[in-house]
């Protein structure tokens, strides 16, 4: 258990350097002129030139320059010095701002997942080949191959601004109820995930020899279902569902840029839209740690939860 | 129906088919039900579902508009004039004009091509660095194996949409070729690790085989034993997961070009289609509901008919 802990640890590591050096290689490195880079289509004064060569080392040449640089980027991204956007706006503020909204999503979107998903999940599964199951089946498959990029701005225009049953965007500010709707979308791909994972373990599960014996004890359907099998059977849902709320809070580029929340992925959606080289790599960097963290959490979270998977 | 059903009702069948298969197959002497082959088996269930042939007539049709888009709409998707902006429909316009005063069905019709074109070459490459990797890894085994297998975790670690964004920003040519190119190239890259770990377990399963044992025996070389006889039997499940792939690289295409980092203006992307009719969504729908159904449906189309094969091959998974 220590061992794989140590192991996952140091594959982490490994992706952790392998992801920021791809980061920091394209955009601040390589070909052509990395402040111009840095800075988009617009023109760079001799005086910011000045700050930009000294700030990011750029006189040291070579590939010992190269990794000199690297290091630095990666010390400062360590500290939680994130540097400033174009706009000269410290980037550590504006993710400050900016979590507490995307967290906030995220779990809407991941109680929309565990309340509709799993409880219809263990139901499929119970249920093996019902009309119920068939229909769930085809309606997740519908749910997983509709890109978010059609059901946002779908569920936008019916739902917000046609039938004018939820607030099409949220402000500054948003309410629980305008970021109800998004979290819906967001959520809706967990959701269909979710119970497609619930309902293969609970089928799984049922076919296992403890439940025979339980049945064969005489213990009544409704036990044998709530606490023997459901107990086996959500040890991957619940793994599944915390890597899950990691995607949610860096993968929400789209659903909060469509609703115009101002979270991390509506930053990152503006940043790409007004070529603010510097806030890009800033919030991709952050969330890449993120992401990285929260899988290796979970992996840790799943060897502990089911003693039945071993690890040399 | 109950498992046990199914199984019946195939085993008559079976029985009434009697024991002309397909031909090539050796029969049995003296068995009068030949054992049907494991693609014979998934023909037949394949045959009766309807998820398989509405999807299979849907990848057609987008095939043949991405061929010839010609042949389903008569007007120009460049033929724009202002004053038509969000004009009803009218003359070869089903679905009016857009924020342009273009034709909205006739882009749609038009941005075929360059999904298909992205979603099959970026699939293709995938395939290519899938099977090279996952052949070396499941084939040669110990520290190849060791070391092939952590890259694919490093890759697989990394996350798709993110990464993207970063490789993308990098590419300022406006060429048209260039920027599909390298939507292509990112897409493959970085996508390419699901499809390698398929491979891997199914080339380490067919190493196994007696019929590899008997071509080593024959003098037969590493790579001979990889190309003739490990990679025919190793390739069924790679196209499975290839044909999902296929639909989920036309989605993360579009998103890109959605945020305006993947394909641009003179290239027609439903993308960048259903980012401008998001925008102008209040003024008229149609613009925004046509892009976004043709891309939903062309991705639907590719998963969907993955799954079916897929389920078909593997009973066990349903």
């Amino acid at each position: 258990m220590f061992r794989y802990i140590l192991r996952r640890l140091l594959q982490m590591v490994l992706a952790f350097f392998g992801t920021t050096l791809i980061v920091y290689a394209l955009m601040f490195a390589g070909q052509g002129d990395p402040i111009q880079a840095l800075a988009g289509e617009r023109p760079v004064t001799p005086a910011q030139r000045a700050y930009l060569t000294e700030k990011y080392h750029l006189d040291a040449t070579g590939v010992g320059g190269f990794f000199y640089r690297y290091f630095d980027y990666v010390k400062s991204l360590l500290q939680g010095d994130l540097g400033q956007s174009l706009t000269g706006r410290q980037i550590g503020d504006i993710l400050q701002a900016a979590w507490p909204v995307t967290l906030k999503l995220a779990l809407i979107a991941l109680a929309v997942a565990i309340i509709f998903g799993v409880s219809a999940g263990v139901v499929a599964g119970i249920r093996r080949a019902s009309i119920f199951d068939n229909s769930t089946l085809v309606l997740t498959l519908l749910v997983l191959g509709i890109p978010t990029i059609v059901l946002a701005p779908i569920a936008q225009y019916f739902l917000g601004v046609k039938w004018q049953l939820f607030p099409p965007t949220a402000g500054s500010q948003p309410t629980f109820y305008a970021l109800l709707l998004p979290g819906i979308v967001l959520g809706s791909l967990s959701l269909a995930t979710a119970l497609r994972l619930t309902r293969t373990s609970v089928a799984e599960n049922l076919r296992a020899d403890y439940v025979r014996t339980a049945r064969s004890k005489g213990l009544v359907k409704r036990r044998i279902v709530t606490v023997h099998v459901l107990r086996n059977s959500l040890i991957p849902v619940v793994t599944f569902l915390g890597v899950e709320l990691g995607n949610l809070m860096s993968g929400a580029i789209i659903t909060e840029g469509v609703f115009n929340i101002p979270g991390v992925g509506f930053n990152l959606f503006r940043g790409i839209r007004t070529e603010d080289g510097p806030l890009v790599v800033g919030i991709v960097s952050v969330l890449v740690v993120v992401y990285l963290v929260s899988n290796l959490v979970v992996d840790v979270l799943y060897a502990v939860l089911d003693p039945r998977i071993r690890y040399e | 129906m109950s498992d046990f059903e199914t199984v019946a009702a195939t085993e008559n069948q079976a029985a009434r088919r009697g024991p002309s298969g397909e031909p090539g197959t050796p029969n049995q002497v003296g068995a009068p039900n030949k054992p049907r082959s494991l693609a014979g088996d998934a023909w037949r269930d394949l045959r009766r579902n309807p998820i398989f042939w509405i999807s299979l007539a849907l990848v057609v049709i987008f095939t043949l508009m991405a061929l010839a888009p010609g042949v389903f709409t008569a007007n120009s998707p460049n033929d724009c004039l202002l004053s038509r902006q969000h004009a009803g429909p009218s003359g070869g316009a089903i679905f009016g004009y857009d924020f342009q005063g273009c034709d909205t069905y006739s882009r749609a019709v038009y941005g075929t091509r360059a999904s298909l074109l992205v979603g099959a070459l970026a699939a293709l490459g995938t395939g290519i660095i899938a099977l090279v990797i996952g052949m070396l890894a499941g084939y040669f085994g110990r520290w190849v194996d060791a070391v092939l297998s952590r890259v694919i975790d490093v890759v697989l670690g990394i996350p798709l949409l993110l990464a993207a964004i970063v490789l993308l920003k990098r590419v300022s040519s406006e060429s048209d070729n260039a920027r599909i190119a390298a939507v292509i190239f990112v897409l493959a890259i970085l996508g390419w690790t699901t499809a390698a770990r398929v491979v891997r377990s199914s080339v380490i399963t067919a190493k196994e085989q007696d019929y590899v044992a008997a071509a080593r025996m024959l003098g037969a070389g590493n790579g001979r034993i990889m190309w003739r006889h490990i990679l025919p039997n190793s390739l069924a499940p790679a196209i499975v997961v290839l044909t999902i792939a296929l639909g989920s690289f036309i989605a993360a295409e579009a998103t890109l070009s959605f945020l305006g980092i993947g394909l641009k203006a003179p290239t027609i992307s439903w993308g960048q289609d259903i980012d401008t009719g998001r925008i102008h969504m209040r003024e008229a729908a149609t613009p925004l509901i046509v892009p976004s159904a043709f891309l939903a449906l062309t991705v639907l189309a590719f998963i969907m008919l993955g799954d079916a094969i897929r389920d078909a091959f593997d009973p066990k998974l349903r």
